[in-house]
């Protein structure tokens, strides 16, 4: 109950213990300010550069980077790559920000329900997030994504077809061992119904691992668009993701390294900055564990 | 034992279940499902059509389809290639040994660099090498695979020359050592990850080892560092080790397909692609499947070997 409290109130958050305890982690406000930046050049880059990102140039095809006010070269069709590389990152951020939420809600959906109702309907759900989790992700992924039209929203989904298990895991298992508390059990007696119990008494307590695994879900949903849009089954040309920026990138490994070596980069820093902000409000929220 | 054996098949037997009907499920997505082949062929009519419809009953009802695919799952009719006819369990049979040759030098690579970051960090918790240790992991675990490759690439076969950019070995030289040239950088670059989880649980794990009481009975009765932990402390500490090479079986797999692809390594995940790329379903589908019967199978020998090791767990 105490978590509904501070949370319903944006300073007591704030000077709370898991603020300070976050604030003080060096390498999660890194992680926090490179994201900052990264958005901020995503949605203002594109208007301030000179050239449109689907802008093709044949004359100024393989300008290496710092050619003229081609900051960041030009690829195989002589478009810009800093253009593209800020267009991409929009598409990339977006479809690994709305996969995060989309397997969130799935997972927390199934783990309540599983760790709540319990029996042979918990059972059943967890048997499945087992058999989920035996699939290598991207054989999966990539299946599904061959199969299904490859809109960005196809794919964002199907990413979190393939990732919403770990939060259903951590959900369930923060339910179980909520569900025989006091609080729950006054809950039951006063009459309320079950999904307010599962959702407006029993959820709240459960917020910071859930926090701490979602932000863990965008750095993994980012990197799996990464990996299949370079093999050419995700998000598709001209729309540029920085996973298919690559795709074409290792024929021309050799005479113009920087088409690999920059998107490839960005994935890198947008993916670590969200891994190191997972792990300091892991310490925030003194969540155990991986 | 016995009844720990009984009861952990049981467990992978119903993850096999549950595995078999999210196969089905998929199978059934794929547009034009298990007849897509045939939509592609220009001389088939669509009496055509629905006669092989008739014919390989999927007019049924969809739980009757289900029972008849599994079934010959279970007998081993993973059905034919489109490709070259082949039986999919032959195809897959063509490629397992590549990728289990890469996996398997690359799990060797990261359980041996892994276990000694992890040690070291633990033995040394705080100190600059622990904490370069620790956000390296981190900063490893977010590289792409395929990037990591690439810019392997890069540097050691364009830039320096060193290594090859490809291929499981030179055509017309089968020597051991060929294969050994050309296994260094895919099974680097496929090692990089789990070097960092690896590293990561077992600094974790040493420091539980090393807070326990038989570890300061062992230094009470005078035992040197060294030995202590060599002795008492890595052992315990490398079992949940195990457990976790099991886990970590799926992403292996996943890091091999990516791996494979940019090194055009003749494994499976290769394999997978291509399949894709030609619409050939049923070797699509049979590697899906088989993948994860060998995670469900690995989990099971990890399991079975840390209780046969560790008698705790058998009790329990």
């Amino acid at each position: 109950m105490t978590a509904i409290a501070a949370n319903s109130n944006l300073d007591r958050w704030w000077n709370s213990r898991t603020a300070r305890r976050f604030m003080s982690h060096h390498l999660a406000l890194l992680g926090m300010v490179m994201i900052a930046l990264l958005t901020l050049a995503c949605v203002l880059g594109p208007y301030l550069l000179p050239y449109d990102s689907l802008y093709i140039d044949l004359r100024a095809r393989f300008a290496p980077p710092l050619t003229g006010s081609h900051y960041l070269g030009t690829d195989p069709l002589g478009r810009d790559v800093a253009a593209r590389l800020f267009m991409a990152g929009r598409i990339s951020l977006l479809v690994g920000f709305s996969a995060m939420l989309l397997s969130t809600l799935i997972g927390t959906l199934v783990g309540v329900i599983a760790g709540y109702r319990g029996g042979w309907l918990g059972m059943a759900l967890m048997r499945t997030v087992d058999g989920f989790l035996s699939f290598p992700s991207i054989f999966l992924v990539l299946a599904l994504a061959a199969a299904l039209k490859p809109s960005p929203i196809m794919i964002t989904v199907v990413i979190a077809v393939s990732s919403w298990m770990e939060v259903a895991r951590i959900v369930e298992a923060e339910v179980r061992s909520l569900r025989e508390r006091e609080f729950v059990q006054a809950g039951r007696m006063l009459g309320l119904s079950g999904t307010h119990i599962m959702f407006r008494e029993i959820l709240p307590n459960a917020i910071g691992p859930i926090i701490v695994a979602a932000t863990l879900t965008v750095a993994r949903a980012i990197l799996m668009e990464a990996y299949i849009s370079f093999l050419g089954y995700g998000i598709q040309p001209p729309l540029p993701s920085w996973g298919n920026m690559l795709n074409g990138a290792q024929q021309y490994l050799g005479t113009a390294p920087w088409l690999a070596i920059i998107p490839g980069a960005a994935i890198t820093i947008a993916v670590t900055s969200f891994n190191f902000i997972g792990d300091g409000l892991r310490d925030a929220f003194d969540v155990r564990g991986d | 034992m016995r009844g720990f054996l009984l009861n952990r098949l049981s467990q992978s037997l119903v993850l096999l279940l549950i595995v078999s009907v999210i196969g089905f499920v998929v199978l059934n997505l794929i547009p034009g499902g298990p007849l897509a082949q045939f939509g592609l062929d220009p001389s088939m009519t669509q009496d055509d059509l629905d006669r092989l419809k008739e014919q390989l009953g999927l007019n049924r009802p969809l739980w009757m389809q289900y029972l008849d695919w599994a079934w010959r799952l279970v007998q081993g009719d993973w059905g034919h290639s489109f490709r070259d006819g082949a039986p999919v369990l032959d195809v897959i049979g063509r490629h397992i040994f590549a990728t289990l040759l890469l996996m398997g030098s690359s799990t060797i690579i990261a359980i041996a660099v892994g276990t000694w970051i992890g040690i070291r960090g633990a033995t040394h918790r705080y100190s600059v090498f622990d904490y370069l240790g620790t956000v390296g992991a981190m900063v490893a675990l977010s590289i792409p695979t395929f990037w990591f490759g690439l810019i392997g690439i890069y540097v050691f076969s364009l830039q320096l020359g060193w290594l090859p950019a490809g291929n499981m070995y030179t055509i017309g030289d089968g020597s051991a050592l060929n294969y050994m040239h050309h296994l260094i950088l895919p099974s680097i670059v496929l090692a990089l990850v789990h070097v960092a989880i690896w590293s990561r649980y077992m600094r974790s794990a040493t420091l539980d080892v090393i807070s326990q009481e038989f570890v300061k009975t062992a230094r009470a009765k005078g035992l040197s560092e060294r030995r202590i932990l060599m002795k008492h402390v890595v052992g315990n500490a490398l079992l949940p080790m195990i457990t976790l090479a099991g886990v970590q079986l799926p992403s292996v797999l996943t890091g091999a397909l990516v791996t494979e692809t940019v090194f055009t390594w003749p494994g499976m995940g290769r394999l997978f692609l291509d399949s894709l790329g030609y619409s050939d379903y049923p070797v699509v589908m049979g590697l899906l499947m088989f993948s994860a019967i060998l995670v469900i199978l690995g989990n099971l020998i990890a399991d079975i070997a840390v209780a046969v090791i560790d008698p705790r767990i058998r009790l329990s």
